[in-house]
């Protein structure tokens, strides 16, 4: 668009137009890099340049610990050795688990943001509540949570008690029920972010539509499956894909909450990673994780291309 | 009508009991940071506390073996400038990246945006290395940084700038304005409103990060609050009471500034469909 209008003027004015235009176009190219130099030059440095080590790095059995003269490229033994790594595999396995926290997520809030919006006083209240534990800290969460989950006396087994369970679950103290108990914090604390987002879905569906269908006599359940929800398809794609992304980066609440414990049940590739990178001190094998980590990301995201246009009603 | 309007109260009685059950972790926590630590785990659960020891608690997190008042102000400190430092990089290219034709503008964009993709995790044994040669390691300058990049801001604001109207941008070139005065003098102020909001968003991110602290700081007179409220929990062990007070203390400042911007916070993420 731009351009077009450029060359239009270019043409009326004539030739001194065209070498003022000249100069005109070399200053908005010096003045265009220097606006984005800043940023520019701290994602090459902090971003660029360090994923391309990253790749280079994860050839290489290296730890930053022994200099450069320690370098040596290995091959793919790092990659081999994740194909075999079972603490690898149990963490991607965890991941995999982890991604249930979505749909779990985008269904109770859809159905608190359907109710909100249509049959509810007070809605800004309702998004503040919803919406605290998404600003609130990993780690004071995950401080609060473990008081919560706390085993023989914490108020969560103290209600499941006066209930009348006599042997509620240990919580996050055991291995079968610590990935659940994770699962259920993230479920808590995305659950604002999910419902926001549909109730601005919400809002731009027209409402001549839900006229049309009332005129119609469909009942309010039958407009919902056959309004709603189709009309709400691109932003439920949006959430599954942010969702699943963000699923596989969650390492503050595992770190204070778990420690990837008990005995490996709650470790994350992502805690893992930081394990073998920080506390093995393994550069190496460290990076050849991050990459694999970011190829899986990469996935999911090649996935949202070829979806949004398959499975998304507009 | 009327009938409509009672069906719209019993909801909406039955979403706020919903809502409190929601938010219970969160008085449960404000309750028991200001208990007597032997109250805390009793069943049934005091919600209003029959003996107050808020106090002598936050007296122990404020003033007790951990240096809290020095974490804060570190934590302050850093969320400011990376926030102030962020907001002008990305405020600038985006504005370069709206409003300036220039060669290759279309691909660095994308580039940049590709960046996006990229997990910290992936990019945090090499961030470290460089880090340490740099003499960026242990530093609150080096967060900053790490902190400022600002390609979401750099996204989020080029979507306001395009909304501008290039004649605006025209017009006052005709006077002879360079692109630096147009930027300060007549954009900024005409997406006053998405500064505000990713400002927000910014100073919340910054604010409860912990990955970055726990990675990029050794020394202890350099902590930022998260890692101070994790090293004050493992110093109180099973004093819950305290642990309480300290994650509360912790929160507060950010909900009280969530509550005083929540319309920008809350329409800023559905806008920009963010996620930090």
């Amino acid at each position: 668009m731009e351009v077009i209008t450029e060359e239009g003027t270019a043409k009326r004015s004539g030739s001194p137009g065209i070498s003022k235009m000249r100069k005109q176009s070399f200053y908005d190219n010096i003045a265009g890099y220097l606006f984005i130099a800043p940023m520019l030059i701290l994602t090459v440095t902090l971003v660029i340049i360090p994923i391309l080590l990253s790749g280079v790095i994860s050839f290489s059995n290296w730890n930053f610990v022994s200099g450069l003269d320690g370098f040596q490229f290995v091959g793919l033994d790092n990659y081999t050795r994740l194909v075999q790594d079972e603490s690898f595999h149990r963490s991607l396995f965890n991941n995999l688990i982890m991604i249930a926290v979505v749909p779990v997520a985008m269904f109770l809030a859809l159905v608190l943001a359907v109710l909100i919006n249509k049959a509810t006083y007070f809605k800004t209240f309702f998004k503040v509540i919803y919406f605290m534990p998404f600003i609130s800290s990993f780690v004071a969460i995950a401080l609060l949570w473990r008081v919560l989950y706390h085993p023989n006396n914490g108020p969560i087994n103290g209600f499941l008690r006066s209930i009348g369970f006599e042997h509620p679950p240990m919580w996050l103290a055991d291995p079968k029920f610590a990935l659940i108990s994770v699962m259920i914090i993230m479920v808590w604390t995305s659950l604002g972010f999910n419902m926001v987002i549909y109730l601005a879905g919400l809002q731009n569906i027209s409402r001549d539509l839900y006229e049309a269908a009332d005129v119609d006599g469909a009942s309010p359940l039958r407009q919902f499956f056959r309004i709603t929800l189709p009309m709400l398809s691109p932003t439920s794609f949006f959430l599954l894909i942010t969702g699943v992304v963000g699923s596989f980066k969650v390492f503050d609440l595992i770190m204070v909450l778990t420690g990837g414990g008990p005995a490996g049940s709650t470790s994350v590739i992502v805690y893992y990673l930081y394990e073998v990178a920080f506390v093995n001190l393994e550069s190496g094998y460290a990076s050849a994780m991050g990459i694999i980590l970011l190829i899986l990301i990469l996935l999911v995201t090649l996935f949202q291309w070829v979806g949004q246009k398959k499975w998304v009603n507009y | 009508m009327r009938s409509i309007k009672l069906n719209r109260v019993i909801v909406t009685v039955f979403m706020g009991v919903a809502g409190i059950l929601f938010i219970m972790p969160f008085l449960w926590m404000l309750s028991a940071s200001f208990k007597p630590e032997l109250d805390v785990m009793k069943y049934p659960i005091e919600w209003i506390p029959s003996k107050w020891n808020a106090v002598e608690n936050y007296k122990q997190v404020w003033a007790g073996a951990v240096p809290f008042t020095l974490y804060y102000w570190n934590t302050t400190k850093v969320t400011l400038m990376s926030t102030a430092l962020s907001l002008i990089i990305s405020a600038m290219a985006a504005y370069g990246f709206s409003k300036i034709i220039f060669k290759g503008r279309d691909i660095l964009f994308l580039v940049v945006l590709a960046t996006f993709m990229i997990p910290t995790q992936a990019i945090l044994v090499p961030q470290f290395i460089m880090y340490r040669w740099l003499g960026l390691f242990d530093s609150h300058f080096g967060l900053v940084l790490l902190a400022a990049s600002g390609v979401l801001g750099t996204f989020l604001l080029r979507q306001f700038f395009l909304g501008i109207h290039d004649e605006i941008i025209e017009s006052a070139r005709i006077d002879a304005a360079g692109h630096w005065t147009i930027f300060m003098r007549i954009a900024m102020p005409l997406v006053q409103p998405a500064l505000a909001t990713y400002m927000i968003l910014r100073f919340i991110w910054t604010w409860n990060d912990y990955q970055n602290p726990l990675i990029f700081l050794r020394s202890d007179s350099l902590f930022t609050l998260q890692l101070g409220i994790r090293k004050f929990a493992d110093f109180s062990g099973e004093f819950y009471s305290l642990m309480m007070a300290g994650a509360v203390s912790a929160i507060l400042p950010l909900l009280i500034i969530f509550m005083i911007g929540q319309k920008q916070v809350i329409e800023g993420v559905a806008m920009g469909s963010v996620k930090g």
